[in-house]
């Protein structure tokens, strides 16, 4: 399904005025490979991905160069640059059904309407929901909801996913199945994974790099360069 | 002029007329007519001293309402009279009123005291007995008012005034055309059709259901209709069609000739105007003689504006003021009604710095020294002479009028 | 406290009896019955007259095309400028640019449009002669046109800016930018994300504004009278027009004319809703389809014409305000030919009378208002939400036609022999400026931490107290710019004025409406001027006035 290209950060450094939060961070995410990134709340794990994203609020300054799978997409708005990601939310479109959800994600290049309905309904019968599709996602349950969110990002294609401490919401007893469920999903796709938390078990569910964010609090406090904890 | 140039109904009078419904309204207490003593004008002054007399007139003319205010403010320095001005979009929101408050039995204390009016809203209110009177000769000033050579002045409408109401302005139709645009302007309604054809878009009315607009297919009518003294007789089914018949000929002919081809027309007299000086239009009719010479004065219409009359002569009326029977301050309204006549004030009006509008005095009544006041007023070249008005044509039967305006509506309304 | 007891009672009450009674008032004569002016039976005399009308199918025509088409417009317009503004910096531009004209009554910007876009008007003479050759004006009917163009255009002035700020005040109760962040990693542009997502969560949120517009547009009367053509008129306009006429039996099809506004009002409002499930069930295969480019173009121009039409608006006030210090001002200059405030000072007496009653009775209602609306809200809030009023019981006024109701309404002010003076005015201007008031202190007043209160009350406070020493002080802000709307609403009342004031009561829209028929236009734009600038002074007034103390919310 993907290339298998790697996800590239080069000499990434974000900062809000009188405070740099990412310092000349430079990480290379090999397809099939998952890159957590660590520290605490408010260290700069979250605009990371945004800037990766390409949906860094304009209020940051930053500079580097991203690459996904080769491709450049530093200047490129989000919409192209064919990143996956998922938020500590859902954010299912409440106005929209199960499965409309799920076709919002399915490229346009699919263009039979019944074979759209088929896809869609494809991945509801792997995720155990087959006959949810015309529910509100709010019936769902928590861990329901995530998996459609996570199948929604991975129906667009991407080439890279971005998970922004996407299980933290979750029920401890959910988390474990959750997690597991997309980490299989994005090795299945040999997609690179970059995940920001501050749980370290998410770490260590992830299994691969760790790269801490030093996280200066206060203003004027330049942090380190991150370093790397643990590597192949 | 625009005194009367608000109104719209004219098929509610002809309808006002027939309708047997409001003489049902009208049923309970007539009461005015009971004026069995009169008191004498001193008493009148003394009851009016602290009065608020509410005047109810059309406020579209800001040369009026500067005049309205200037009398305002005199009445109170002499009589201790306050003068509201009710500021009317159309003077039939007053009659409206007047005839509401009868309806809901209000017959004291009324909301409407004095009331600038004339044709069919005179008319509306006379034949329903909602009007206070006779009272116009209990006022110290009427002696001098031109009952014999301004007979406007005592039949408005071919209606005899009875008292009823009190002159206070004169009317009469003229053109105002830009010299510098129109050479020679037309001096009949054929010659103005004629030069409507010649110069498309350049010429228009206002609407029909104002007054001026419907003045000036009576001013078409009169020159056209095979014998125009049955107009002073109401029309009948049996006359309108026929007498009629010339005028639509006419109409038709001019109207896509008409600016906006005859789809649209300024609402009044004042928009009219301002069409004129926005150079949309090159002539127009007018109601007061004075007006490109005011106009002129005020900045309202470029300076190289003229005047003309047509050659048989020209629709005139007078504007009157009324009191309603049931108005809450009648002795204060006598009083501004009575300063209205005063030769001083009547100049003052006359005066085109001020409003520009022709006296309905009698100037052989007048002392040398009143007269004075009036030879002594400007003469722009923009205000024709007496003698260049020449013949004053009364108003035909509001009946006319009425029907001209059902029958255009029926016509043209699309 | 009494007043929390009695707010609501009093709300519903000033909501919902003018509307009630006024509606029977009107329906009464329009089936030939009113007792005191001749109307004994019911019948259908007064509909027979109505449709005998000779311009009564064109003026129907007008109607509903302006009436239907401008909202639909309106509303394309306004989704078209969030789409395309969204999470750009021109967003904040431009709501912020739309209050002064949101601010500004009807009457005035129609007025100063209908000299812009005249063929004699601002915009032919910035371009004559030397780019038109136009040496006198062109005889295109460009304003009070028979098909309503310029009456539409007017409207939309007024009613784009309306529904943007609706908008932007919905969005902000939805996660926009999150939604928006989601929407284009999966692959969506901007502007198409905008449309498909955050459009179909906020649309219940200003459903309610948008049929308060739409039937705004099939009902309106000011603006009609100085856009909008005459002959024939809309339908509002003919039933203003018969109402006022000498005749009273002219009441009669006047009332039927005023019904049939409301029932075509009526019938749109259940059309739109209809409507709106068609374009909801469509909307959610065209989702499906997941097409994900392709709109920006669109959006766009239809966001450079909202900013059109917002320079029309500007140049119009800017127009009226011009006039009124031109000495003299003739086609085709392009500026007037003298400038100077002789004519100011001429008509500082003749402005001073309109100008404290618009005052006074802007003042008054709007602190009745006030009072009422913090009544209704700390019951709500004492009662833990419980007893908000709904939402379309604000909107009832505004969701009936003016015309049908004030029509009615005037009978019973007349009975009641409380025609014709301020307090009538009041009460009518209560009608309108109410809800307003309401919706826009509503969400702060919620929003409150009732901490604040609570800690108050734990030292001792009683709940009076605590209104006064605590939240109004903490809500200053909030409190203020809710009474500068419902006093902008206020200032631009023109039919309630001319109803309940019985032409009695002059305020400065019921003169500016009256000059607007034809009076010297140096005037009007005096008039016009001093209509926007009492709405304006009080938002300035409302957003300049000091924080006393930090942390205003």
């Amino acid at each position: 399904m993907s290339d298998g290209g790697p996800l590239e950060l080069v000499d990434i450094t974000i900062g809000l005025p009188g405070r740099v939060l990412v310092d000349c961070l430079c990480v290379t995410v090999a397809a099939g490979e998952c890159v957590t990134v660590m520290g605490p709340s408010g260290c700069g794990k979250s605009s990371l991905l945004a800037y990766v994203a390409g949906t860094l609020e304009a209020a940051f300054a930053a500079r580097g160069t991203v690459r996904i799978a080769g491709r450049d997409v530093t200047g490129l708005p989000p919409e192209r640059r064919r990143a996956g990601i998922l938020f500590q939310d859902d954010l299912l479109f409440p106005h929209l059904s199960v499965a409309g959800n799920l076709a919002f994600a399915l490229p346009p290049s699919v263009r039979d309407r019944a074979e759209r309905q088929r896809r869609v309904e494809a991945v509801l019968a792997e995720l155990g929901l087959a006959g949810y599709g015309p529910r509100s996602p709010g019936t769902l349950s928590g861990g329901q909801r995530a998996r459609v969110a996570l199948m929604r990002t991975l129906l667009a294609q991407p080439q890279a996913l971005l998970l922004d401490e996407p299980f933290n919401k979750l029920d401890a007893a959910l988390r474990d199945d959750v997690r597991r469920f997309v980490f299989a999903h994005a090795a299945q796709r040999r997609l690179p994974v970059l995940l920001v938390t501050h749980d370290a078990a998410d770490a260590l569910a992830a299994g691969g790099r760790v790269v801490e964010l030093g996280g200066g609090p206060s203003p004027g406090d330049a942090t380190s360069r991150p370093e790397i904890s643990q590597g192949h | 002029m625009r005194r009367g140039a608000t109104r719209r109904a004219w098929r509610a009078v002809g309808l006002a007329l027939r309708a047997g419904m409001l003489a049902a309204l009208v049923a309970i207490a007539p009461g005015v007519r009971a004026q069995a003593q009169v008191p004498a004008w001193s008493d009148v002054l003394a009851k009016a001293r602290g009065q608020t007399v509410n005047f109810n007139a059309w406020a579209g003319d800001e040369k009026t309402n500067a005049f309205l205010q200037w009398v305002a403010a005199e009445v109170d320095k002499r009589h201790g009279v306050k003068v509201n001005h009710v500021k009317l979009k159309d003077t039939s929101e007053a009659v409206t009123r007047v005839v509401a408050e009868k309806a809901a039995g209000r017959t004291s204390g009324g909301s409407v005291d004095l009331v600038w009016i004339n044709g069919p809203n005179f008319l509306a209110l006379k034949e329903q007995g909602l009007l206070h009177g006779p009272f116009s000769q209990r006022l110290p000033n009427y002696v001098r008012v031109d009952t014999i050579g301004i007979r406007s002045n005592v039949i408005d409408f071919t209606l005899p005034v009875d008292g009823m109401a009190s002159p206070w302005r004169r009317a009469q139709i003229v053109f105002v055309y830009d010299g510098k645009r129109v050479p020679t302007p037309p001096r009949s309604v054929r010659e103005l059709a004629a030069w409507a054809q010649r110069n498309p878009g350049r010429l228009t009315h206002p609407s029909v259901r104002n007054f001026l607009g419907v003045t000036f297919l009576k001013q078409a009518l009169y020159e056209l209709a095979p014998d125009p003294a049955v107009l002073q007789a109401p029309a009948t089914d049996a006359n309108f069609a026929a007498v009629t018949a010339p005028l639509w000929a006419w109409y038709d002919a001019l109207k896509p000739s008409l600016w906006r081809k005859g789809a649209q027309f300024p609402d009044n007299g004042p928009a009219q105007r301002q069409l004129m000086n926005d150079g949309e239009i090159d002539l127009m009719i007018s109601f007061n003689p004075a007006e490109a010479a005011v106009a002129i004065e005020a900045g309202l219409l470029p300076s190289s504006v003229r005047t003309v009359v047509f050659e048989r002569g020209t629709i005139g009326n007078t504007s009157f003021v009324a009191i309603p029977f049931n108005a809450a301050n009648k002795e204060g309204a006598l009083v501004v009604a009575n300063f209205l006549l005063d030769p001083a004030v009547q100049a003052h009006a006359q005066d085109i710095r001020q409003m520009g509008n022709f006296t309905v005095l009698d100037m052989t009544k007048l002392t040398p020294a009143e007269r004075k006041r009036f030879d002594d007023l400007p003469r722009p070249p923009a205000l024709p002479t007496h003698a260049e008005l020449g013949v004053t044509l009364l108003e035909p039967h509001p009946s006319w009028m009425t029907r001209m305006a059902g029958e255009w509506e029926k016509r043209y309304t699309r | 406290m009494t007043l929390v007891r009695a707010a609501p009672i009093a709300t519903v009450a000033v909501l919902v009896l003018p509307v009630a009674a006024g509606l029977a008032g009107t329906l009464l004569p329009a089936f030939d019955y009113l007792p005191a002016i001749g109307g004994h039976t019911l019948g259908l005399d007064a509909w027979r007259r109505l449709i005998d009308y000779p311009g009564f199918g064109s003026s129907l025509r007008l109607t509903l095309t302006v009436g239907l088409v401008t909202p639909l417009v309106a509303l394309a317009l306004a989704v078209c400028v969030a789409a395309w503004a969204c999470e750009r910096r021109a967003w904040k531009r431009f709501t912020m640019a739309v209050t002064p004209l949101l601010a500004t009554p009807h009457s005035a910007m129609a007025i100063g449009l209908a000299f812009l876009l005249a063929p004699s008007g601002w915009i032919a003479r910035a371009v004559s002669p030397w780019l038109t050759g136009w040496e006198v004006p062109p005889d295109v009917g460009t304003v009070n046109d028979p098909h309503g163009v310029a009456l539409a255009i007017g409207l939309l002035v007024k009613e784009v800016p309306y529904l943007v700020l609706m908008i932007a005040g919905a969005q902000e109760q939805v996660r926009v930018r999150e939604s928006l962040a989601m929407a284009r990693t999966l692959g969506y542009d901007r502007v198409t994300a905008w449309v498909k997502v955050i459009l179909p969560q906020i649309y219940p949120q200003i459903r309610l504004p948008v049929l308060a517009v739409l039937v705004f547009s099939l009902s309106v009367v000011d603006v009609a009278l100085i856009l909008g053509p005459g002959n024939p008129p809309p339908l509002a306009v003919l039933a203003v027009r018969w109402f006022a006429d000498v005749d009273i039996a002219f009441y009669f099809p006047g009332a039927a004319a005023a019904v049939l506004v409301a029932l075509i009002a009526a019938f749109a409002v259940a059309a739109w809703r209809a409507l709106e499930g068609g374009v909801a069930r469509f909307g959610e295969r065209w989702i499906a389809r997941g097409g994900r480019t392709g709109m920006t173009p669109g959006a766009a121009a239809a966001a450079s014409m909202a900013a059109g039409l917002l320079a029309l608006g500007v140049a119009a006030l800017a127009g009226m305000a011009l006039w009124s210090v031109a000495t003299q001002w003739r086609f085709p200059h392009a500026w007037p030919d003298g400038i100077g405030l002789a004519g100011w000072a001429r008509r500082v007496g003749e402005l001073a009378a309109p100008t404290l009653t618009t005052l006074g009775v802007g003042v008054a209602a709007t602190l009745v208002a006030l009072a009422l609306v913090v009544g209704c809200l700390e019951g709500e809030v004492r009662n833990r939400g419980r007893g908000a009023l709904p939402p379309g019981l604000l909107y009832l006024p505004l969701l009936v036609p003016q015309i049908a109701f004030l029509f009615g309404a005037q009978v019973l002010l007349v009975r009641t022999g409380i025609d014709g003076t301020f307090g009538a005015v009041i009460l009518a201007h209560l009608v309108f400026v109410l809800p307003y008031l309401y919706l826009s202190l509503a969400d702060p007043w919620r929003a409150l931490d009732p901490r604040f209160a609570r800690a108050a009350a734990a030292l001792g406070a009683g709940p009076v107290r605590v209104l006064w020493r605590i939240k109004l002080p903490l809500l200053r802000r909030p409190v203020l710019i809710a009474c500068a709307v419902g006093f902008a609403v206020s200032v631009g009342q023109y039919l309630a004025t001319l109803f309940a004031g019985n032409g009695r009561v002059a305020t400065l829209t019921t003169e500016a409406v009256t000059l607007a028929s034809g009076a010297d236009r140096r005037v009007i734009g005096a008039y016009a001027t001093a209509q926007a600038i009492l709405p304006w002074l009080a938002f300035a007034a409302a957003v300049l006035v000091p924080s006393r103390r930090r942390g205003d919310a």
